[in-house]
């Protein structure tokens, strides 16, 4: 061992300073970690006040404009801080270096830049906070525009965001092309890297049309220019087109990571390669390209034309194909394989299950004639949520179960953290699944006040709050408490390169460039060869 | 237990196959996701170290399957949705025309023959209406799950909705474009009648009868019936809470400072001044938001929400 590889990279340097100018991208990848960690409670606990506070109809906890604040706050910190930068930001700089075999990413100063960016943007956001916006999160035009609460901080806040979003994209991308060690071809990349690379495009691509909008956004409220009010000869369904371009690309940066890390999770507990290594990598790309071109069916209620809706429901559909070929590649990954159940494995069983919930809800809002009736309506809340938290979140939660041992060097309880996703999986379930019924039974979205009729379905949805935050409580807690002793450099005998140093690795990840000689997930043939 | 709300339009059964053929095929594809998931686990469960597991990477039969499955199932839901959407968004020729204006937070309706309610629109069972819609502010949407049709509303373009109700009855209408802090009392009704009772309701004879009715109430009765069915309920509480406009609550006989440094008590010449031209006194640190009610309400009504008021102490 080198003297450089002495100290692991957590033990590199301590003090506020070693860390606030760091250049390693596991240092950043670990400062993300925390970042989105901290708004992911913040905006969990406003969605909790959201719940409470339809324990009855009309009010219970809070006034209507408070409990229009707080939804607009839950969606916007969801997004904007959590989920968007979430998994790519922080997993993806702890392990595409380490996965594809590089000591850094290619661009070290420009990652730490963007995480400062990340921070600058929250700040705003926070400050923000002192007269909060209540237009949702997706600041439709022209309330965003007559509302008197202040939209303009908490936009520019975004557009902050924005820029880190596109500049840890460009980091990802030319290191994936620069960086990849001798024998790591494209076809050997690891499925999160595949992932991470898809969602780098969308990034770079999509995240600019949203910042230019938020600017139109901010001189039209400040300046009174009149891009979308139509008192002023706007229109502002073109907020919404601008909105949805860059957002529904969103909805895959936030879950093509989640899908990247179910793809490594999967061949680890189950020994088996990866079923349809191809697929699931070109999916990635072929999902990243389609979903520009699907932004519409946001939009079938809103006024544009009858064709245009037809089109995107259309290629809706092209969409919904990759994805459904992804679940079953996921799932024959385990036939014929010898599977462990451990709590990153249940947590990407989960997702597994519950995405599949997501998508075909999916199905029933891309039919023009179904989602004239469903839209804006609770099953699009329950819809959304089944995606964003039975797939992303719970991806999520497997990648910090999954790679714990190689990002802190140590062990977590796995009994308790199994507890603790039992209580997540059921509490997730008792939360959203009522919302399906309610939502087409006519339960509008974002109503403060409502009909006696849907209280029960609002009472169970509550309790499932209660259940799914001790889960949260008791998961945080498992792993803010690791278990004595120090973890093994790869304690699930996995194949992939980031196991292939000691837990936690040392600052510069790999004594020496490792040549890559085989497929990544090469694990039935080993087994064999060793009998 | 209903799944799905009363269906009373001939849009609704459309949409409800779509919902059901839809459901049918999740849950049938959930039940395979799911039956596969547990059979595997179970089957080939971890029972030793040193399991040997097969270098299985592809089978092109089976990736076939799942892409050609998904991808005919697809297709099949697309031409439904379209064959029922196209059918909705296409007008009949004999429709009626009623124009709607939405307006934070009160829904108004224009009738052909110069007729104007607030919250309440009343059309004929089995007719075909056409609304043309508008916006005079924020986005709204018009949504009755009855009749399964929804469409928003904007200040610089018409949008429309067709529906042919089939059934009489009240059906709930509710906003769901979100459009600030009433958003969730932008609720209205639409009455289906029957042809009889609608042209009787078009004429007026059957709010003169209604109005004969109501002379049998006490007028203070009449007045808290008012308040929730003109829209009174979404800008003005009860309370004491301060909303949109001035609680009503100690309402009466209060001095009011208005926003041209004037002041007046608010007796029973201002509360109606107020109701018939809302623009006229300002109270400070209210905005100029409130319709005029002028020919919506009669006098009688006024007199009855004026009652309503005196008792709000």
């Amino acid at each position: 061992m080198s003297e450089a590889q002495e100290s692991n990279y957590l033990e590199n340097g301590h003090g506020f300073k070693s860390w606030f100018y760091t250049v390693d991208h596991k240092r950043i990848g670990v400062m993300y970690l925390w970042a989105i960690g901290v708004f992911f409670v913040l905006a969990a606990i406003a969605s909790f006040l959201v719940r409470a506070e339809h324990l009855t109809p009309g009010q219970t906890i809070v006034s209507a404009d408070t409990y229009n604040v707080l939804f607009t706050l839950h969606g916007a910190m969801m997004v904007f801080l959590f989920i968007v930068p979430g998994v790519a930001a922080s997993f993806g700089n702890f392990l595409i270096p380490l996965m594809i075999g590089a000591k850094d990413v290619i661009f070290p100063k420009l990652n730490l830049y963007s995480f400062w960016l990340y921070l600058a943007g929250a700040a705003i956001f926070l400050i923000a906070l002192a007269a909060p916006a209540d237009t949702g999160w997706t600041f439709y035009t022209p309330y965003s525009i007559e509302t008197g609460a202040n939209v303009i901080l908490i936009t520019f806040g975004v557009f902050v965001l924005g820029f880190s979003s596109i500049l840890t994209g460009i980091n990802f991308i030319v290191t994936m092309h620069k960086l990849r060690a001798p024998g790591m071809t494209w076809d050997r990349l690891p499925l999160f890297c595949w992932a991470a690379y898809a969602t780098s495009l969308l990034q770079v691509l999509a995240t600019p049309v949203v910042g230019i909008t938020l600017l139109l956004l901010i001189g039209e409220r400040y300046f009174g220019l009149g891009f979308f009010d139509p008192a002023k000869g706007g229109d502002p369904v073109m907020f919404q087109h601008f909105f949805w371009f860059y957002s529904h690309p969103a909805v895959y940066i936030m879950i093509l990571p989640a899908m990247g890390i179910i793809s490594e999770i999967m061949p680890v507990f189950s020994r088996k390669p990866i079923f349809g290594y191809k697929a699931i990598a070109y999916s990635s790309l072929a999902i990243a390209l389609i979903s520009f071109l699907v932004w519409g069916h946001h939009m079938f209620v809103s006024g544009q034309s009858k064709l245009i809706n037809i089109i995107f429901s259309v290629i809706t559909y092209a969409v919904a194909v990759p994805t459904a070929i992804k679940v079953f590649n996921w799932l024959w990954t385990m036939y014929k394989g010898s599977i462990e159940l451990s709590t990153a494995m249940l947590y990407s069983l989960a997702f597994i299950f519950l995405f599949t919930i997501g998508g075909l809800t999916g199905l029933f809002l891309g039919a023009l004639a179904a989602d004239v009736h469903l839209h804006d309506t609770y099953f699009v809340v329950a819809h959304m949520h089944y995606v964003m938290i039975g797939g992303t979140v719970f991806g999520f939660f497997a990648a910090l179960h999954f790679w714990y041992p190689k990002m802190w060097g140590r062990m977590f309880d796995e009994f308790k953290a199994k507890i603790a996703f039992v209580l997540i999986f059921i509490g997730f379930n008792v939360v959203f699944f009522p919302q399906f019924i309610m939502g087409t039974l006519g339960m509008p979205r974002r109503y403060f006040n409502y009909a006696p009729e849907f209280q029960t379905f609002h009472q169970i949805s509550t309790y499932g709050t209660w259940i799914i935050g001790v889960g949260f409580i008791l998961m945080l807690w498992v792993l803010m408490r690791p278990l004595p002793g120090k973890a093994e450099g790869n304690p699930y005998d996995s194949l992939s390169l980031e196991w292939s140093m000691d837990s936690p690795p040392g600052t510069f990840n790999f004594d020496e460039i490792p040549t890559v000689t085989e497929p990544v997930y090469n694990y039935g043939t080993k087994i064999e060869a060793e009998e | 237990m209903e799944w799905l709300p009363t269906s009373a339009s001939t849009f609704a059964p459309g949409v409800d196959f779509i919902l059901w053929l839809v459901t049918i095929i999740s849950v049938l594809s959930c039940i395979v996701v799911g039956a596969m998931l547990v059979y595997l686990v179970v089957k080939y469960r971890r029972r030793s170290d040193n399991d040997s597991t097969p270098a299985i990477t592809h089978d092109s039969f089976l990736e076939t399957l799942w892409t050609v499955i998904p991808t005919i199932l697809c297709v099949v839901i697309f031409i439904y949705g379209y064959v029922y959407y196209d059918e909705y968004t296409t007008t009949p020729k004999n429709a009626i025309e009623i124009n709607v204006t939405g307006k934070q937070w009160i829904w108004s309706f224009d009738y052909a023959n110069g007729k104007k309610t607030l919250n309440d629109l009343y059309v004929p069972v089995n007719q075909p209406i056409r609304l043309v819609m508008q916006s005079t502010d924020v986005l709204h949407s018009f949504f009755v799950p009855a009749f399964r049709v929804k469409q928003d509303l904007m200040g610089n373009r018409y949008t429309y909705i067709n529906f042919t109700a089939t059934k009489e009855g009240v059906y709930d209408l509710y906003c769901t474009e979100y459009c600030g802090t009433a958003h969730s009392d932008m609720l209205g009704k639409v009455h289906v009648l029957s042809e009889a009772k609608f042209a009787a309701w078009e004429d007026g004879s059957a709010d003169k009868a209604k109005k004969a009715s109501a002379a049998n109430i006490p007028p203070a009765e009449l007045g808290k019936q008012l308040y929730s069915s003109k829209g009174c309920v979404a800008c003005h509480s009860i309370d004491g809470a301060d909303g949109v406009g001035p609680t009503w609550k100690g309402l009466f006989a209060k001095n009011r400072v208005f926003t041209d440094g004037t002041s007046a008590n608010a007796d029973e010449n201002y509360i109606k001044e107020s109701i018939l031209y809302p623009g006229e006194k300002m109270v400070e640190g209210y905005g100029p938001v409130m319709p005029s009610y002028k020919g919506l309400l009669d006098d009688a009504e006024i007199t009855a929400i004026i009652e309503y008021i005196k008792t709000l102490k």
